[in-house]
């Protein structure tokens, strides 16, 4: 068992599966969406883009631009959050929270292309 | 991607890592622990305003307690984090820079920028391993014509050297090892604009492998390569390296040719001159007498077989002949030039000429000087090892300076400009020194007082389509034909053929008479404005019906040709 596999798999599952957490809910309904949970999924995400630096193997590249594609996504849902909760007068509307819902699951399906590599790859290691 | 970008990559993980892992914790501590606003009411802190706070609080900028004063309980936390956050982020930091400042790491930086540079290049190039004093000498050569090169050389500090260096083109240069095939690939030994590679080291074998890697990737680019030993030299014959040169020999040759062939020398100098003006007129060499060689090496033997004649007598000084090897049909005296003794004993003061031939500058300079000292008369030649010395030969007043490294940098710069004009010379070291006599008056009338041109023309649909279609079709069209003005064709240009390279024979002067065929190469000298004007007669079909039968016809051209009466 290699050890730097095993941090890498626990961070890029849970990266997909708080993102997950996240993105379930009404799209516009506040209520379902918890910011505590984005800032968690932004942490495990930049923890997980961290990870895959300097990977050589072959789907290393594929791996690192995902990561980086949705740390994009849930950069901009942070920055729409903040925007609109501390900057705009009008606060959070559903609308809002539409658009912030959206972007991160953007980053989810950044995400499940992640994991499937993750899983081929270990399945052709494997063979 | 090179393995070291990746390990720096790898290297970065914890370094960035750190940081997060404890942003992370302040922030979740600020937005769970309870807060006051400024009127005493509960409030929490946001993740916007902990992530704030946090990003100044960890690089000691310290705004203070925003938005509202802390709590005790806050502060207790803050406290934790200071320690916390500060120390990761200054190790953070520090390992990042130091990570960026890795020496391999640079390197590979430093490799990619240099590959990137020269797949780039948009111009044909010549790839030059080797940047001593042959090496300098041939960039500023080549550079100076215009012609692009790319640089390699083992040291560093030469890198940084050519870098100061006030070019006129730009030339990327790398320090590496020529000998690895990947450094030359980079180097662009497989660019399809690569016109040859230049092997100038001071290592033989280190030509070698760089001549053997040029030939075997990218075989139809020239190879010219520096030898010093003759076995080397037969090694890289041996596969097809193109132009192999013995510095010592060149050398020799060269300064050879000086001595016996003075008005030859003048018209290799004019020919090959940048700024196409006469070389000043020199005091002619004696041409018998006793001469004294100073020095026995590799230089001294290679310059006294091109010298031997039998009108001069030869005086060879050498401090150690055992080593170097004792001189056949020429007298010895052993010891070192720089005596007065020494020079007596070669009875300097009835010798006409002296060689002050030694591989030490200083030894030279001292030789020339005793030597002067004996004999005010003496013809004086200088051997000019470093090229920093020159202003130290120049007072002291040699007849001839000559440096071995732009001596061979020269050769080479115009044997990949010009290789027709390296022909030429070789063509006319075969004749006397009158018949160049001859051939410098002609010029010099031609020219009066404008500088010389010298150019290539190959009679090819590229450069001369108008012609090259015409004698494809039977024309007869002759050299003195094309040598009429297409604006007038009873006037001459004032420009000559030097040299003319038929179907791979070389002919000197061809006659006027000479019928102009496809493909023939013709080497041309003549005032600047006559390549232009001549350049209408090999493109415009129309200049070529007018020059060949005084015809002209109605359209763009016949204005053209007779703009003199319009405008």
């Amino acid at each position: 068992m290699n050890p730097e596999k095993v941090a890498f798999g626990f961070f890029i599952v849970p990266a997909l599966t708080l993102n997950f957490g996240f993105f379930i809910g009404d799209i516009d309904n506040p209520d379902h969406h918890h910011v505590s949970e984005l800032f968690a999924v932004i942490i495990v995400n930049l923890i997980a883009t961290v990870i895959k630096f300097g990977d050589r193997s072959p789907t290393g590249a594929v791996l690192l631009a995902t990561s980086l594609v949705a740390m994009l996504q849930l950069i901009a849902a942070a920055l729409v959050w903040t925007y609109a909760v501390h900057i705009s007068d009008t606060g959070m509307t559903p609308s809002t929270m539409a658009s912030i819902v959206s972007l991160a699951g953007g980053a989810m399906i950044a995400n499940v292309v992640s994991v499937v590599l993750l899983v081929i790859e270990t399945v052709m290691l494997r063979r | 991607m090179k393995p070291v970008v990746f390990l720096v990559l790898r290297r970065m993980r914890a370094p960035l890592l750190a940081p997060i892992a404890a942003y992370a914790i302040a922030v979740v501590g600020l937005v769970l622990i309870p807060g006051q606003d400024a009127n005493g009411e509960p409030w929490r802190m946001t993740i916007f305003h902990a992530l704030y706070f946090v990003s100044f609080m960890s690089t000691t900028i310290g705004f203070g307690e925003i938005p509202y004063a802390f709590t005790n309980a806050q502060r207790l936390w803050v406290l934790f984090c200071i320690f916390l956050t500060v120390s990761v982020w200054l190790y953070a930091i520090g390992k990042l820079i130091a990570l960026l400042q890795d020496k391999t790491f640079q390197r590979a930086l430093a490799e990619r920028r240099f590959a990137t540079l020269v797949r780039r290049l948009s111009d044909p190039f010549y790839l030059v391993c080797g940047y001593g004093e042959t090496g300098s000498a041939l960039v500023q050569a080549l550079t100076d014509r215009h012609q692009r090169a790319v640089v390699i050389d083992i040291k560093p500090e030469r890198i940084a050297l050519l870098q100061l260096e006030n070019l006129r083109e730009f030339v990327p240069a790398l320090a590496a090892d020529a000998r690895q095939p990947h450094r030359l690939l980079d180097a662009g030994l497989s660019h399809p604009l690569c016109a040859g590679a230049v092997a100038l080291t001071n290592v033989n074998a280190t030509n070698l492998k760089i001549a053997i890697t040029a030939k075997l990737l990218h075989p139809r680019i020239k190879v010219i390569c520096r030898a010093d030993s003759r076995a080397i030299e037969a090694n890289m014959a041996s596969f097809g390296t193109d132009h192999i040169f013995d510095p010592f020999e060149t050398f020799a040759l060269s300064l050879a040719t000086r001595i016996h062939s003075p008005q030859l020398t003048r018209l290799y100098q004019w020919l090959t001159s940048r700024s196409g003006m006469p070389p000043a007129a020199t005091r002619p060499p004696p041409a018998e007498g006793r001469w004294i060689l100073c020095g026995y090496g590799r230089f001294g033997r290679a310059l006294h077989k091109h010298l031997a004649d039998p009108s001069r007598e030869f005086i060879v000084i050498e401090a150690q002949p055992d080593r170097t090897g004792r001189p056949t049909g020429a007298k010895l005296v052993t010891g070192p030039g720089t005596e007065a003794d020494t020079l007596e004993q070669a009875s300097v003061c009835d010798a006409v000429g002296l060689v002050a031939g030694t591989d030490d500058d200083a030894n030279n300079l001292s030789i020339i000087m005793t030597a002067r000292e004996l004999n005010r008369d003496l013809f004086v030649v200088a051997r000019e090892n470093q090229s920093e010395n020159h202003g130290l030969f120049f007072a002291v007043e040699a007849d001839i300076i000559m440096h071995p490294s732009t001596v061979l940098a020269e050769r080479i710069a115009e044997l990949l400009g010009t290789p027709l004009l390296t022909e030429f010379c070789h063509q006319a070291s075969h004749q006397d020194d009158d018949w160049a006599g001859r051939l410098l008056q002609c010029l010099e009338a031609m020219v009066s007082d404008q500088p010389l041109a010298v150019w290539e023309t190959r009679i090819e649909a590229e450069q001369a389509p108008a012609v090259a279609t015409a004698v494809e079709t039977g024309t007869h069209l002759d050299l003195a034909t094309l040598n009429r003005n297409p604006r007038d064709r009873e006037d001459r240009l004032p420009c000559l053929v030097l040299l003319r390279l038929h179907g791979g024979e070389p002919q000197l002067l061809p006659d006027a008479g000479q019928a102009v065929q496809r493909g023939d190469q013709l080497l041309m000298c003549g005032q600047p404005w006559v390549r232009q004007r001549l350049a209408w007669t090999l493109q415009d079909p129309h200049a070529l019906a007018y020059v060949l039968t005084g015809e002209t016809r109605d359209g763009f051209w016949h204005l053209a040709a007779n703009g003199r009466r319009f405008g």
